[in-house]
């Protein structure tokens, strides 16, 4: 048996991801054709390379099903109740940077805080009859958020992409959504809230706290942390 | 752990204990529409309960707790005054604590009556509490209803009395509020360029979205006519501080509150029931000079009671929540009710802490 890292199987993540392991003398490539999601780890022995979507690899993580992984803090922190206790940070990889964030018209100009937030929640209710929208994908991390600076009056509406476009298209009045340039919010003549990120998330190297290890496969994965660190 | 068929029987043996007081079993369903709970209780409700859904129905949840069904069922045409009991599983979402429950039955309580509210609060806790027997339990009790009275009797604007009463069941939220309003926090910077600016509209973005410039506007002014009402006065702070700190056996928390009322006389009325509710429980057998009374208590847990509330403490295990609880709400008939309303209180038991704790485990 050997150790199982999951890294995100496309794109700048993975070419990133790639890149952090080969200045550290591990090599993680994809082989087979263009869209066949097999790879291989050169450099070391013992170590499997599972490629997966980034989304996916805080819960496979969790189940133990991989020993490694490489996903942001905020896929973990949403996907995972008591995460400290599912998996432990081994390394910022120093990229993929990004707030959460929420963002509401530029042209709310009297909405600048959660407090003000909560104000304007309370007043649209009574106006429109239900409680004010808020699109995003982050709901746990969200709603904990807004529950601990006791905002009330809201409800959060599912958006999995373009959430930018939901407040444009009548569907949200709000939106919180990841953002590392705030260039797209602009763009939708959004502005984010002065109270700071809810989250500042960043690519990082996961260990499973609950994956079983067979003694070589401890031996492995104590060289690999060495190496990694 | 006890086993489950000896919680069912225990659940049906205590309903029964209910039904002999004179209510009238009932039975609801387990799976009840989202909306009408996440209307009442906000999004913070997704984080307790569990949601699922189907094409048809839309968003559903399963029964966090019996009050909503029952006052559903009772708005829809029940006697007046009226008794129900009811036992059966409620399920709450636990992400952070595996040692709490998120499936346990609840035995239940409620009723429902025009006069006599003081009655109606010493029954509630009188039948629960005989229904727990004789194991050995702390009690607990409070009243919102002196707290929103209190904040009611402010003086300052109604604006800044309502934005309080919506949250008093979020305690730090509310505190935020109480020091903004009384001059005690720094305005944001935002707030304050913002009431500076002689024409805040002619900001440049685009109107777009539900919310419009007329309520952006709206919301102008009301920050304006804030900024430019006195501060609440630090006696009448330091007064809602001493209200919310009182924390003594009834008697004496009477006695304090009353001292109270003579500066806040607008928790008279509500000091009055508080007296009348003693006399009721007393009357009822319930010692009440070893009864505790926290001026707070129910503040952050209970959010749809707005009067009388009590719980039932395992001694020296702050790890067991509440074997039972309860209280008031009469605002919860009003919401569900559609232009009607009755007040209400009740309380539930949760038979397999009781069967566990004389279990002596």
């Amino acid at each position: 048996m050997s150790i199982k890292l999951g890294v995100p199987s496309k794109g700048r993540l993975m070419d990133k991801t790639f890149d952090w392991f080969q200045a550290r003398g591990v090599a993680l490539s994809r082989t087979g054709s263009e869209r066949e999601y097999a790879g291989a780890v050169d450099g070391i022995d013992g170590v499997d390379l599972v490629l997966l979507s980034a989304g996916e690899i805080p819960r496979e993580l969790a189940a133990g099903r991989i020993h490694l992984g490489v996903t942001g803090t905020d896929l973990v922190r949403e996907k995972l109740g008591l995460w400290e206790q599912q998996v432990e940070e081994v390394a910022p990889l120093g990229f993929g940077q990004a707030d959460l964030i929420i963002a509401v018209p530029g042209c709310w100009v009297d909405v600048d805080t959660l407090d003000d937030l909560d104000a304007a929640a309370a007043a649209f209710r009574a106006r429109h009859g239900f409680r004010l929208r808020i699109a995003t994908k982050y709901h746990r991390l969200v709603r904990e958020y807004l529950r601990d600076n006791g905002v009330a009056d809201y409800q959060l509406v599912d958006s999995q992409g373009a959430t930018e476009g939901t407040i444009k298209n009548l569907t949200a009045e709000a939106v919180a959504d990841i953002t590392s340039t705030g260039e797209t919010l602009r763009a939708n003549h959004l502005k984010i809230l002065s109270d700071g990120p809810i989250l500042k998330s960043q690519a990082t190297l996961w260990r499973s706290r609950v994956a079983d290890v067979t003694e070589a496969e401890q031996a492995t994965l104590r060289e690999l942390l060495v190496r990694l660190g | 752990m006890p086993l489950k068929s000896e919680i069912r029987a225990r659940a049906s043996a205590l309903r029964d204990v209910f039904a002999n007081a004179g209510a009238l079993p009932v039975e609801t369903d387990i799976l009840q529409p989202a909306e009408v709970l996440l209307d009442l209780y906000g999004e913070d409700i997704r984080a307790r309960a569990y949601v699922t859904s189907d094409a048809l129905r839309g968003e559903q949840m399963l029964r966090p707790d019996f009050t909503v069904p029952v006052v559903q069922m009772h708005m829809k045409g029940g006697a007046e005054p009226a008794r129900y009991t009811y036992a059966g599983e409620v399920f709450r979402r636990q992400e952070d604590d595996p040692a709490r429950a998120n499936e346990y039955m609840q035995v239940g309580f409620e009723l429902f009556a025009r006069d006599n509210a003081a009655a109606a609060d010493a029954e509630v806790f009188a039948t629960i509490q005989a229904a727990l027997g004789d194991v050995h339990l702390r009690a607990a009790t409070g009243d919102i209803g002196i707290l929103t009275a209190a904040v009611r009797g402010l003086d300052t604007t109604e604006r800044r009395k309502r934005a309080l009463l919506r949250h008093v069941w979020r305690p730090r939220r509310f505190r935020a509020l109480l020091d903004r309003f009384a001059g005690r926090s720094p305005m944001p910077p935002s707030r304050a360029a913002l009431l500076a600016d002689a024409d805040p509209l002619a900001h440049g973005f685009p109107d777009i979205g539900m919310r419009g410039q007329a309520e952006v506007a709206a919301r102008i002014e009301a920050l304006r006519e804030d900024a430019g009402a006195p501060p609440i006065s630090a006696r009448e702070v330091d007064l809602i501080d001493a209200l919310l700190n009182v924390r003594e056996t009834l008697p004496f928390a009477l006695e304090h509150i009353r001292d109270l009322a003579v500066d806040m006389p607008a928790i008279t009325e509500a000091t009055f029931r508080l007296q009348e509710r003693i006399a009721a429980l007393q009357a009822r057998g319930i010692d009440v000079a070893r009864l505790e009374f926290e001026a707070s208590y129910g503040r952050t847990s209970m959010e749809y009671y707005d009067g009388f509330v009590f719980g039932f403490y395992v001694p020296g295990r702050p790890d067991l929540p509440p074997l039972a609880s309860g209280g008031r709400y009469d605002a919860l008939t009003r919401v569900l009710g559609q232009g009607r309303e009755i007040p209400a209180v009740g309380g539930v038991i949760r038979p397999g802490l009781l069967v566990q704790v004389e279990a002596g485990a």
